[in-house]
């Protein structure tokens, strides 16, 4: 699997870090940045897609393996 | 002094010693008779062997990033999608005017350029993105002047938006003739990948693009001339803080001393310089040495970026000096992102207390610590140039930080300290009449 992280939309809300604290780190003010390039291991999938769902402002995309990004961006 | 006033000065304008024929033109506004009466717009006999020979001349971006325009080309051409080219003439750098002089003067190397780089990469869509309304002005006419006339006849359509320290910033760019703001987007994907319309994307730099018909004159050989090994040929560097304030044309590997020894200027009376405009932060005096070139400044740990140089003169403080870039930071910077808009407020607010001697060690840790941890947490590079101001600050001048803890900076406390204007080392072009 393999995100990214839109960091002009974030509200940090945190959620993310909550479900997925190992792909997304949030500065002090609570704000995320990603972990790496955004290439998730495979147990880490389940943490980042539930984090993906609750962003309440969309800002984690899935990639699909050609790069692009879902079709709603 | 330009520091002892807020109101930006008026450069002058020069070619150093041995330099000829290449960005530097004195004289008004270049047309198109003069331009084409000097070999421009040449014909391209041969698109590869051209990129091959820009690629052989080692022509590296001037916009900052110093990347090479060939291999950005060729990453551009191969990409998913028939290419769009940007000329990107938008200087939200307060303390350079490169950009505005050569198309505000030499709009046809420019528009040469890029038709260059447009049939390199192969681009059906081609456009020129600006803020400066007489660089906007310039590249007009200079594109009325080609209607007709038979050299290049590609539809070129020029973007103009308010000046911004972020909307130079390639996606600001992409997005901005997207018909959105003119506000960066968070990356992937990049311009090459996936830029104006989602299509292949080549931003580059107007002074990039004014260094390729030099390239297809000279050719690889006669380019390199001039500069050094790693970064071959010129570059506009805007010098400012000093009576030579000005925008020269030299040849990488230059050093400040005998760039201000050919001024006029002492250079035992400067105490360092504020480096690459606002992205790199200040330098103590070591740099007075060091050949003007990328991997020397680099291994500096800072950056010749857009060519912007500062020049602290004896009796400026550079506490106050990085005080004022990032209260900069901190009101210019896009809004966007939580740890760039936090993170500049915050390290101002500690350089802010530092410079008025209220700050105490642990304020020094924090910035110390954002310094090393903000870096890479914005979409665009306006963080990590704050990170390098607090972190060169920190690096370069730990006596001058130290005196301001203690409350005994002599240079502040001196008669004739250089009084630190809002936007320090800001310059600006004379406005026509």
């Amino acid at each position: 699997m393999k995100i990214k992280l839109d960091r002009t939309k974030c509200d940090g809300f945190g959620f993310c870090a909550k479900y997925a604290p190992e792909t997304f780190d949030l500065d002090e003010w609570g704000y995320v940045s990603l972990v790496g390039a955004g290439n998730v291991a495979p147990e880490h999938e389940d943490g980042v897609r539930r984090a993906l769902l609750d962003c309440p402002v969309h800002a984690i995309t899935e990639l699909h393996p050609a790069g692009e990004v879902d079709a709603g961006r | 002094m330009s520091l002892a006033t807020d109101a930006p000065v008026s450069p002058a304008l020069a070619a150093y010693p041995g330099v000829e024929g290449r960005l530097f033109r004195a004289g008004g506004r270049e047309d198109l008779a003069a331009y084409r009466a000097a070999g421009g717009y040449a014909d391209v006999a041969d698109l590869e062997r051209l990129l091959d020979e820009v690629d052989e001349a080692g022509v590296r971006g001037r916009g900052g990033a110093a990347f090479p325009i060939a291999t950005k080309i060729r990453t551009v051409r191969g990409g998913r999608g028939v290419p769009v080219a940007v000329a990107n003439g938008e200087e939200g750098e307060p303390a350079s005017v490169k950009d505005r002089w050569l198309l505000r003067t030499r709009p046809h190397l420019v528009l040469d350029g890029l038709r260059l780089a447009s049939l390199m990469v192969g681009a059906d869509e081609v456009h020129v993105y600006v803020s400066d309304p007489e660089a906007a002005a310039s590249v007009t006419a200079g594109l009325a002047e080609l209607r007709g006339a038979g050299v290049w006849d590609a539809e070129v359509t020029v973007t103009v938006v308010e000046p911004t320290y972020v909307a130079g910033e390639e996606t600001a760019a992409v997005q901005a003739i997207d018909g959105g703001p003119a506000l960066p987007t968070d990356k992937p994907p990049r311009p090459f990948e996936a830029g104006v319309r989602g299509r292949p994307t080549l931003v580059s730099n107007v002074e990039t693009l004014a260094h390729l018909p030099l390239v297809q004159r000279l050719g690889s050989t006669g380019y390199r001339g001039l500069g050094t090994v790693a970064s071959p040929g010129t570059f506009l560097l805007t010098l400012s803080g000093c009576a030579a304030t000005g925008l020269y044309e030299v040849p990488f590997g230059v050093t400040l001393t005998e760039l201000l020894t050919w001024l006029g200027e002492d250079p035992a009376q400067v105490d360092g310089v504020l480096m690459g405009g606002y992205f790199s932060g200040v330098l103590g005096r070591q740099v007075l040495d060091v050949p003007l070139e990328y991997d020397a400044v680099k291994a500096l740990h800072s950056g010749l970026g857009c060519g912007a140089v500062g020049v602290l003169a004896a009796g400026t403080c550079p506490v106050t000096v990085s005080a004022a870039v990032m209260a900069y930071f901190a009101r210019e910077n896009a809004g966007q992102c939580g740890s760039c808009f936090n993170g500049t407020a915050a390290m101002s607010a500690v350089l802010d207390a530092l410079r008025d001697s209220r700050a105490e060690a642990e304020d020094v840790q924090r910035l110390t610590d954002w310094s090393v941890r903000l870096r890479g947490r914005g979409a665009c590079g306006t963080l990590d140039g704050a990170t390098n101001v607090a972190a060169a600050l920190l690096r370069e001048f730990p006596d001058a930080v130290g005196a301001h803890l203690d409350g005994t900076c002599a240079t502040c406390a001196a008669a004739d300290e250089q009084p630190v204007p809002r936007v320090p080392f800001a310059v600006a072009l004379p406005t026509a009449a």
